[in-house]
């Protein structure tokens, strides 16, 4: 029995990691920014936070997340009479989970930008007159180009190897939240090892060349 | 904008509104025993009814059972046993009484090239050369309670029990022992039955009064009631073309005849 490879799946994980990395880099800036130039102890419960999905177990943030997402749960009700709609066991409730999974990929090497541009130049353009917001924008983040960029590869490439996490808040389903991690989990279970073979060797060939990329704009523009 | 940058944009603005959905979508969670059978009732069924597509998705009864409670969007639920179908209806979640479509029976499995004979269980159980015996996951997983039973009907359990290894369901179980990665294993009859499996591996047949039986329960849920097509699914199910799959792959009802004889 010859079946025709699905690339829902393939075209699901891309989608999955580019709102995740989009949405991420939206919400990174002012985080990162907080963490890198605030110095008290709220920002070091919050770096705490943020590298937490980096130890804990996927099953772990998968059971908090199940609770929360549930129609009964706090951000699922909320999130269903707003828009009629379950969070958990869909694709916006799997992008949710990916941001929360990929934080410190994003945050970490934002953060260590900001700390990495001189504080003079900073200073400099803030008694030139400029505003703080002007001044982020046209000075600081041109200066760490770099750590921006590994900061948006990382959060793309780790969300392309989510899979704990979306199992237990995905549901498996098709079009939906079965994303190629997942769709390699059923291959092997249905000892469908052909299927298994593309998709393993897809994410492959793309986790390779993305790291490569990665490692190869570091040595351009690192110092 | 230079033309690359614009078509880099355009790429992701296409990928970012990409959307994979269907027409008129059948959502299926079945126990994993249904690994084969029920696709090839989908592919029948899809093939009479173009416009109609079935997903299908596997995974413990248990499983399937906490998920529906959790509010997954499945449509209809084919579990391993009636158990799980009946909580589902007393809880309201599922809308159509419990229906029986199989009767489960396990075997003991292993790879052709082995040196083990599973007609031995279950003394083959016990030899030295036996590290690994895959068993699914009797916590939730209803093959993996009548083989956890027939086990102890047979008063290995305890002898045996260091060796197993749990799969999550009947079909990761199997796939323990046709990897190779256990030596020998109790599985579903219905994949054993598989293509795959068959000309792969060599199994026995427990008899059915060392587990309690395994009938096998399924049922629209609240959510499939709201489609109209799902009732010609669920319907689909008793048909005569439906049936001479699901015997094909040893699930026989009450009553029901086998094809092969010799068995």
């Amino acid at each position: 029995m010859i079946e025709r490879l699905p690339t829902e799946p393939l075209i699901l994980t891309l989608k999955l990691a580019l709102w995740t990395t989009i949405l991420l880099f939206v919400i990174g800036i002012p985080l990162s920014y907080y963490i890198a130039y605030t110095r008290n102890k709220f920002t070091l419960v919050l770096e705490a936070l943020v590298a937490l999905p980096l130890v804990l177990p996927p099953t772990v943030l998968g059971f908090y997340l199940l609770l929360l997402l549930s129609k009964e749960g706090p951000l699922g009700a909320l999130w269903y009479s707003l828009f009629d709609k379950q969070l958990v066991f869909t694709f916006e409730g799997i992008v949710l989970a990916s941001i929360i999974y990929s934080l410190p990929m994003m945050i970490h090497p934002l953060s260590a930008g900001f700390r990495s541009v001189p504080k003079n130049i900073i200073e400099a353009s803030w008694t030139l007159g400029k505003s703080k917001l002007e001044t982020l924008f046209r000075v600081i983040l041109p200066n760490m180009k770099a750590s921006i960029l590994t900061g948006l590869v990382l959060s793309f490439a780790h969300t392309i190897g989510e899979f704990g996490v979306v199992l237990m808040v995905g549901g498996n389903i098709e079009g939906e939240t079965r994303v190629v991690s997942i769709a390699i989990y059923d291959a092997v279970e249905a000892i469908d090892y052909g299927t298994a073979h593309i998709y393993a060797g897809i994410l492959f060939l793309l986790s390779f060349i993305t790291l490569a990329v990665l490692f190869a704009i570091n040595r351009r523009w690192g110092h | 904008m230079s033309i690359s940058k614009f078509l880099i944009l355009l790429i992701l603005f296409t990928l970012l509104n990409a959307k994979v959905s269907f027409g008129e979508l059948i959502r299926v969670f079945a126990a994993s025993d249904l690994q084969y059978a029920l696709r090839e009732i989908a592919q029948v069924y899809m093939k009479k009814y173009p416009e109609d597509r079935i997903e299908l998705i596997f995974g413990s009864s248990g499983k399937g059972y906490a998920k529906i409670k959790q509010g997954a969007p499945y449509h209809i639920f084919f579990s391993a046993d009636m158990d799980y179908v009946q909580r589902l209806y007393r809880e309201g979640l599922i809308v159509t009484e419990p229906k029986p479509y199989a009767v489960g029976r396990i075997v003991v499995w292993t790879r052709k090239e082995s040196p083990l004979d599973p007609s031995k269980f279950p003394e083959v159980l016990l030899q030295p050369n036996v590290k690994k015996i895959a068993l699914a996951n009797w916590e939730h997983a209803p093959y993996g309670k009548a083989g956890k039973e027939a086990l102890e009907a047979y008063g290995v359990f305890e002898k045996v029990r260091s060796k197993i290894v749990l799969g999550e369901n009947i079909s990761q179980t199997a796939s323990f022992v046709f990897s190779g990665s256990a030596d020998i294993g109790i599985i579903a009859l219905s994949l054993a039955l598989a293509p795959k499996l068959q000309k792969r591996g060599k199994f026995w047949l427990i008899p059915e009064d060392k587990h309690s039986p395994l009938i096998q329960g399924y049922g629209i849920t609240a959510e499939g009631s709201k489609l109209k097509n799902v009732r010609r699914f669920y319907d689909f199910i008793s048909s005569k073309e439906a049936r001479d799959i699901f015997i094909k792959y040893g699930f026989l009802l009450p009553g029901e005849k086998s094809a092969d004889k010799k068995r």
